[in-house]
């Protein structure tokens, strides 16, 4: 390979590590993705001398001019609450491209060593698998009617082992055939490898859909790496690999904070546990708003628990409205963010930032969930599963040993919900049954407009 | 490429990937797992060589494939991380 261009791709993947490693820390973090990009313009643009690139010039800038441009217009235009499912669906095209790479390879039926083209059939299944549970996973996320929910039927999981075998041994086929594999097995490995990835993400509920984001994130880092091996270009092996590797830790983080082992999300028993699940004693009590603002104003300390709701009634501004009229009365105001709030770790604490709430004032379950104790009023707003007491409490329900937000220590607890239905995971919550819980039913953004124009009156 | 070579940089490049992520606040996360979906973007350098020695219609067209869906990936995750990382400049102070 040209020096110059050896030169470039080093350069490229230093600055991936390095932006990647500013990005964790949020002083850095603006810093740390401008040099990726840096990174990234380098190396797509010594890519157009690359020794092997000598055609198809127009078509290269045409694909990158169309591809590009649709996904800036998108990546520009979406709302902030939308962010999580345009990621799955970025993140799949790159699963799609990984593929696409292979399948240009295979095609050409060159003579390719034995290792190369293991890992070129390796990368294309687990690129593909990438690219089609990606757009399901947009698709469930983007509320497709069709795609919502969990999609389950008799025997799925056989099925759905049954192809994976048969994907596999197609695959181990033609990487240990040479170059004695047909066109028309190939088409079919893609096909059904593409069908393994819809049937996997189907069945999985869209609580999950940010472990699967995640997890499909490093599948294409690593689909990248493998296919960076069989073009011999390293920026791609190390910037694919360093991905793979840090998706299955996020994969594994985000796991571990539902408390669910990942193979559990995958092939899912979610709902299915065995066992009578506690009966719900007591009822829900309502609040009105009035009533509502006179207890946040006089309170001492008001934690704020967002969740999804929050997101869906982009009541985020609202909410820090509120929060500054609080502080202006003397009252101490934190924001307890659990670790799956919202669709993706840290969604909330997105949101949050767009509407300009300091995070020193925003907190990780491990840090205030002590506080509890402490605290006058819990408001609770768009959230239900991460802080539904019956994780602590009952063997029998799903979501036992999930650790929860302890919002039902609190003196008093303010739930902020749209109806009276179960949560995303379908599960009852005690907290509203309790009798320290008062319900304040109503739209997010509305209730906390209302609640502002209350506290004023005060 | 030497295979030792090769299996070299994938194990240094995991332990790499790993201490990144390994101490990054909750709060991150989403940018996070954002921006290192930009990174492996560079998947765009694969398909433009793929695509700038592809031969034959079929070729051509898978290849050119690639190379959209890799621009998507490349610029879509540069778009979005650069949105979310952009609320954090207003904040003052860390944690």
């Amino acid at each position: 390979m040209n020096l110059f261009v050896e030169i470039f791709y080093l350069a490229a993947a230093v600055l991936f590590i390095l932006g990647l490693k500013q990005m964790a820390s949020p002083v850095t973090a603006r810093r740390g993705i401008v040099w990726a990009g840096i990174g990234m313009v380098l190396a797509t643009l010594i890519t157009f001398v690359h020794p092997h690139v000598n055609s198809n010039y127009l078509l290269i800038i045409i694909g990158i001019a169309v591809g590009g441009g649709i996904a800036w217009k998108t990546g520009k235009e979406v709302a902030m609450t939308d962010m999580p499912q345009m990621i799955a669906l970025y993140n799949g095209m790159g699963g799609g491209a990984a593929a696409a790479i292979a399948a240009v390879e295979l095609i050409k039926h060159e003579p390719m060593d034995g290792t190369v083209q293991l890992l070129a059939v390796f990368g294309a299944l687990i690129g593909a698998v990438a690219f089609s549970g990606s757009l399901i996973a947009f698709g469930k996320l983007q509320g497709i009617k069709q795609l919502r929910g969990a999609f389950r039927f008799h025997n799925q999981q056989r099925i759905n082992a049954g192809l994976f075998i048969v994907v596999a041994w197609m695959g181990l086929g033609i990487a240990t055939s040479g170059m004695d594999y047909g066109m028309f097995t190939l088409f079919l490995f893609f096909a059904l490898a593409l069908a393994f990835g819809v049937m996997m993400t189907l069945p999985i509920g869209g609580a999950d859909m940010p472990v699967v984001i995640s997890l499909y994130n490093a599948f294409t880092g690593l689909a990248v790496g493998f296919e960076g091996y069989v073009l011999d270009n390293p920026a791609m092996m190390i910037a694919g690999i360093v991905v793979g590797s840090a998706g299955t830790l996020l994969t594994q983080l985000m796991a571990k904070a539902m408390n669910r082992p990942i193979t559990n999300v995958l092939f899912s028993n979610f709902g299915e546990t065995t066992g009578e699940a506690q009966e719900v004693t007591g009822s829900m009590k309502a609040i009105e708003s009035p009533d509502a603002a006179i207890m946040m104003a006089f309170a001492e300390k008001v934690i704020i628990i967002p969740g999804y709701g929050m997101a869906v009634a982009q009541a985020q501004h609202k909410i820090w409205e509120m929060t500054k009229q609080l502080q202006e009365r003397g009252v101490t105001v934190k924001f307890a963010i659990h670790p799956v709030a919202g669709r993706m770790p840290g969604h909330m604490n997105v949101l949050l930032a767009e509407a300009g709430v300091p995070y020193d004032i925003i907190y990780d379950l491990d840090e205030i969930n002590e506080e509890f104790k402490t605290a006058d009023v819990a408001l609770v707003i768009g959230a239900n599963d991460v802080v539904n007491p019956i994780a602590r409490t009952d063997p029998n329900s799903p979501i036992y040993g999930m650790p929860i937000l302890n919002a039902d220590y609190a003196k008093n607890v303010i739930v902020v919900k749209r109806g009276q239905g179960a949560g995303f995971s379908g599960i009852e919550n005690h907290l509203f049954f309790a009798d320290n819980c008062r319900m304040l039913y109503g739209d997010g953004q509305v209730v906390a407009s209302e609640l502002i124009a209350n506290m004023k009156e005060l | 490429m030497d295979g030792f070579i090769a299996i070299y940089i994938f194990i240094l490049a995991g332990f790499v990937g790993y201490e990144v992520i390994s101490k990054v606040p909750v709060i991150l996360h989403t940018p996070l797992m954002s921006g290192s979906n930009f990174v492996h973007g560079i998947v765009l350098v694969g398909a433009m060589v793929v695509l700038g020695q592809a031969e034959g219609f079929m070729e051509q067209l898978v290849g050119f494939i690639a190379v959209v869906l890799a621009a998507g990936n490349a610029v879509g995750g540069y778009v979005v991380t650069e949105r979310m990382l952009e609320m954090f400049k207003s904040s003052k102070g860390g944690k």
